[in-house]
């Protein structure tokens, strides 16, 4: 069952082949038997989800199942779920109960889905490499030895791993696409706006952005179908209509025109990846679509821009982790700068720290305009190549990430852990949507094609994704991990 | 040397709206401590603001009320710091973009003078909650109610130049907020509390001197005693060779005095930045319009109504328009008499008075404008004398009769008008008082016109105080004089 994708899944639900409780206990066992090896989860529900499949299994009994009721996923641990813990990575919320549900996870437990438990993550989202998580480094499944990318890097472990059929998780700078590259499975970072932020814990505002994590494009539009749309309780969710995004998966690609922005293309890719990603661009020409470079020229000034106005956000949006109403408290403090002090350096790992100063001093008088201004000319810049491209051509496609998954601890320097999110972080600076997608190895280590559109161009991107994974097998091959825990 | 007090006031509007400026959570007053704080109230891990749309409509309500530019666009910011009663770690404010832009207010002084005082901008922030240092035995309490209360900032230009002119310009805005109905302006309930800045500078300087902000004063009387304290002290500081330093201070009512809470050297870098989670405000001509529609007359119209088409003085105009209530007690009591010199002395002679001795406020007045406005019309078509209309007025008062005519009715107090039936009283009247008649009679012509009060007394008396006070006058002293 393991190496079925939702669709088939849901297919089987449906046809009575298997229920949902037997679909969820299976999964139990196995992230049971093989995630003190992965350690992709922070918490397990299991009672809650037996619960779940037991009401999903007689709702489909009733005649009320939807599409995916009895589908068992995980969530990224950023998102409050109600009366669970809600860690987001760190010490200081590892005593926080959500006293309420977010809205994906009210949208999918709607749809009838059954929650597994709480994926790792890099502290408050902050990380490539789910390495700055206060519960341990995740592995990647494809080599244990390596990461699995970061910050998602729970949720994208787990589904390669064969522990949940598909995850939930967040992206602000490439945090579902690259773990998705680095562990081999299909991640979508959906449009600025589109699926409600609404109790996801905030890292950077104006640029966190929730997105399905699968094995196929396919699964990835059948989780879209739930969890996009506008919320009321998310002034930056945009009131538009959301097309059945399944509907559009078979459309021919014939006459498609693709951009190969030459920046993704330069020094630092890594010889093998660029040979992965122009073979899948290959594909795309033999199922009829036309090739051309184009240009992003402000391409470089994204990470310098990114590292801007996020620690900018982010020095704000933790603010609220003061000791005083949640969250970890320092022991017998003496007064409240102690209590301050004292509850946050205990509370908040490094990297965390580093942001919070960095996003500290851009916005303090007199660096303001020199730092947060200007970065916020530079993201507008940033945003205008991507429309200039999209003039052009349909879609961009490129690598997500410049390296196959590196080894655990290989990154020490902080720097070039940022430079790893060169393909990533404009995307998110410019809003628009990006989706990866398996497209062969490096070294043994996946490789992620990324595949980019204009604003709420989803269904586009899935469309083109789910084509490609209609002529190639990528998305389908396990790691063995998977099969040795079976 | 001659002093010139310059100052600039930043008032802290309470908006009445239901809910919270950016949640669900209701904005009553003195409900249990953390009983009206929802999940985004408290900031709890991701949770997000929505802007109360009513809290930007008495925004720009108040804008078009004092004349203010209303720009198309404006941008929430946040105020960053810590504090154990601000959850978030920042206070939602307007930094950049404020949805009020410059305006202006007309102040007018105890001499019936006005003065127009600038406004430099209006913007919308969310309330911090409350700290508690009582009753913890050594710790401190957070109430986090008042955690999200829309407040609505208004900023001075530095126009006033005494005490009296910042109280004037306090009370103009109170008045306005109130009868535009966007804040209930209880200052005791801390809904409109105020900074003022003060500087002094030598008489005929331009250049301002370095100014103090004192914080956080909550009443007209005090606004007045801060700045005279602090000008005082600003003076002799100067004239004893010392310098002002630009400070925060704080004004103790019960010391009378300004302290300083710190200097601009400690002053806190809020690190401002727009807030990612709201989208500017954007406002068309069209929602302006409707609201520019929906205001009511405003203080300063009614007060220069109230003067050229009532004809009341310019006191007078300055008294009924103060607040909204009044002006409408007042403009009812009118339209059902129709005399407005008669209704603005009796509002605020008979009815005040009453009032203020009970210490009601006008709108719980056990005397409603209907009736006041019926009993005047009795008096203005001589139905009732002024003696028996304040007998009335005491009997409405006291909630012994539904309308002033049941009460003429009930104690017989309608006028006695009719000749005979007073000359009849009056003849009584002189055959039961000789020796006054004979004193009439003995005096000197210039004296008798003082005399005749006692006899009016008596007539009026044995009328009961309904007799025509005019015609027991006339006839008497013809009755009289032809004694002589």
């Amino acid at each position: 069952m393991h190496d079925k994708t939702v669709t088939q899944l849901a297919a089987a639900l449906a046809s009575g082949e298997l229920s949902s409780r037997e679909l969820t206990s299976h999964f139990l066992q196995r992230i049971e038997k093989a995630d003190g090896q992965l350690n992709s989860f922070i918490t397990v529900t299991a009672e809650q989800a037996l619960s779940q499949a037991e009401a999903a299994d007689k709702a489909r009994a009733d005649g009320k199942a939807g599409k995916l009721t009895g589908i068992p996923l995980a969530l990224k641990d950023i998102f409050c779920t109600q009366g669970v813990k809600t860690s987001c990575g760190s010490k200081m919320l590892d005593n926080f109960l959500a006293p309420y549900d977010a809205t994906v996870v009210e949208k999918l437990s709607a749809a009838g889905t059954i929650s597994l438990g709480k994926t790792n993550m890099d502290e408050f989202a902050m990380g490539s490499s789910n390495e700055n998580s206060h519960y341990g480094a995740v592995k990647n499944p494809w080599d244990l030895a390596a990461v699995p990318g970061g910050s998602s890097g729970g949720s994208a472990a787990a589904v390669a791993a064969g522990l949940v059929p598909a995850a939930m998780g967040t992206d602000t700078g490439g945090s579902i696409r690259q773990p998705a590259a680095f562990c081999g499975i299909t991640g979508l970072k959906p449009t600025y706006g589109r699926v409600s932020r609404y109790g996801m814990i905030a890292y950077a505002s104006s640029l966190d952005q929730a997105g399905p994590m699968a094995r196929t494009a396919e699964d990835c539009a059948h989780l879209m179908n739930v969890i996009a749309g506008h919320d009321v309780r998310d002034s930056t969710s945009v009131a538009r209509g959301v097309p059945d995004y399944t509907e559009t998966l078979n459309a021919p690609l014939s006459g498609l025109k693709i951009g190969l922005p030459k920046e993704y293309f330069g020094d630092g890719l890594d010889p093998e990846v660029e040979k992965a990603v122009r073979e899948a661009v290959k594909v795309y020409e033999s199922l009829g679509a036309t090739v051309r470079e184009v240009s992003l020229p402000h391409t470089h000034y994204a990470i310098p821009a990114y590292y801007v106005i996020a620690p900018a956000e982010a020095s704000s949006n933790l603010s609220r982790y003061d000791g005083v109403r949640f969250g970890h408290r320092c022991d017998a403090p003496t007064d409240l700068i102690d209590l301050y002090t004292r509850s946050r350096a205990e509370g908040f790992g490094e990297e965390v720290k580093r942001r919070i100063l960095i996003g500290t001093h851009t916005l303090s008088e007199g660096f303001f305009d020199a730092y947060y201004t200007k970065a916020q000319k530079v993201r507008r810049l940033i945003r205008q190549d991507f429309l200039d491209a999209f003039e052009d051509v349909d879609v961009l496609m490129g690598p997500a990430s410049p390296t196959p998954a590196f080894d655990l601890g290989a990154k020490k320097d902080p720097v070039s852990m940022y430079l790893q999110d060169i393909y990533t972080i404009a995307v998110n600076l410019a809003g628009i949507p990006g989706i990866s997608v398996p497209a062969g190895f490096a070294g043994g280590r996946p490789v992620g094609l990324q595949i980019l559109g204009t604003h709420f161009a989803e269904a586009q991107l899935l469309n083109v994704a789910h084509q490609f994974q209609q002529a190639t097998d990528w998305h389908l091959q396990l790691p063995a991990f998977a099969e040795e825990n079976a | 040397m001659q002093w010139e007090t310059v100052i600039g006031l930043e008032v802290h509007v309470q908006l009445a709206t239901r809910s919270k400026i950016f949640s669900g959570a209701s904005t009553a007053f003195g409900a249990e401590p953390n009983t009206q704080a929802c999940a985004v109230d408290l900031g709890l891990p991701g949770v997000l603001p929505v802007l109360n749309e009513q809290a930007v409509a008495m925004a720009v309500q108040f804008g078009l009320a004092v004349h203010a530019e209303i720009p198309e666009v404006s941008v929430f910011d946040r105020k960053n710091y810590f504090y154990p009663d601000l959850p978030k770690g920042y206070q939602t404010s307007q930094m950049y973009h404020p949805i009020v832009g410059a305006g202006d207010v007309e102040i007018t002084l105890d001499d019936n003078t006005t003065k127009r005082i600038r406004i430099h901008h209006a913007h919308l922030e969310e309330d911090a909650g409350k700290s508690l240092h009582e009753d913890f035995h050594g710790m401190t309490g957070i109430d986090l109610n008042r955690a999200g209360t829309p407040l609505l900032e208004i900023v001075s230009e530095p126009d006033m130049r005494s005490a009296k002119e910042a109280a004037a310009y306090l009370k103009a805005i109170h008045s306005i907020v109130t009868y535009l109905g966007i804040s209930d302006g209880n200052m005791a309930e801390g809904s409109m509390r105020c900074d003022v800045n003060v500087s002094v500078r030598p008489k005929g300087q331009e250049a301002f001197g370095t100014r103090a902000e004192i914080k956080n004063v909550n009443s007209f009387r005090f606004v007045e005693r801060a700045i005279a304290f602090e000008v005082e002290r600003q003076i002799e500081l100067i004239e004893d060779g010392g310098k002002v330093v630009q400070e925060t201070r704080l004004f103790d009512p019960e010391r009378d005095e300004t302290r300083s809470m710190r200097t601009k050297e400690e002053a806190n870098d809020y690190r401002y930045f727009p807030c990612p989670d709201l989208l500017p405000v954007v406002l068309d001509q069209a929602y302006l319009d409707h609201l520019r529609n929906q205001l009511p007359e405003l203080p300063a119209d009614k007060r220069a109504r109230f003067q050229n088409e009532l004809g009341l003085s310019a006191y007078d105009a300055n008294v009924l328009s103060a607040s909204r209530e009044m002006a409408e007690f007042f403009e009812e009591v009118h339209r059902v008499c129709g005399d407005a010199k008669q209704a603005a002395n009796w509002v605020q002679g008979e009815l005040s008075g009453a009032l203020n001795r009970e210490n009601l406020s006008i709108q719980n007045s056990p005397v409603s404008a209907q009736q006041l406005g019926e009993l005047i019309r009795r008096v203005l078509d001589d139905t009732i004398n002024g003696k028996a209309a304040k007998q009335v007025f005491q009997a409405l008062w006291n909630g012994q009769g539904e309308s002033a005519d049941a009460v003429i009715e009930a104690k017989g107090l309608k006028q006695v008008t009719d000749t005979g039936a007073i000359e009849a009283m009056i003849d009584q009247v002189i055959a039961e008082s000789p020796a006054q008649v004979a004193q009439y009679r003995d005096s000197e012509p210039e004296k008798r016109g003082k005399m005749i009060g006692y006899f009016v007394g008596q007539v009026m008396k044995a009328s009961r105080g309904t007799a025509n006070p005019q015609q027991v006058n006339g006839l008497l002293k013809e009755k009289l004089d032809a004694l002589l």
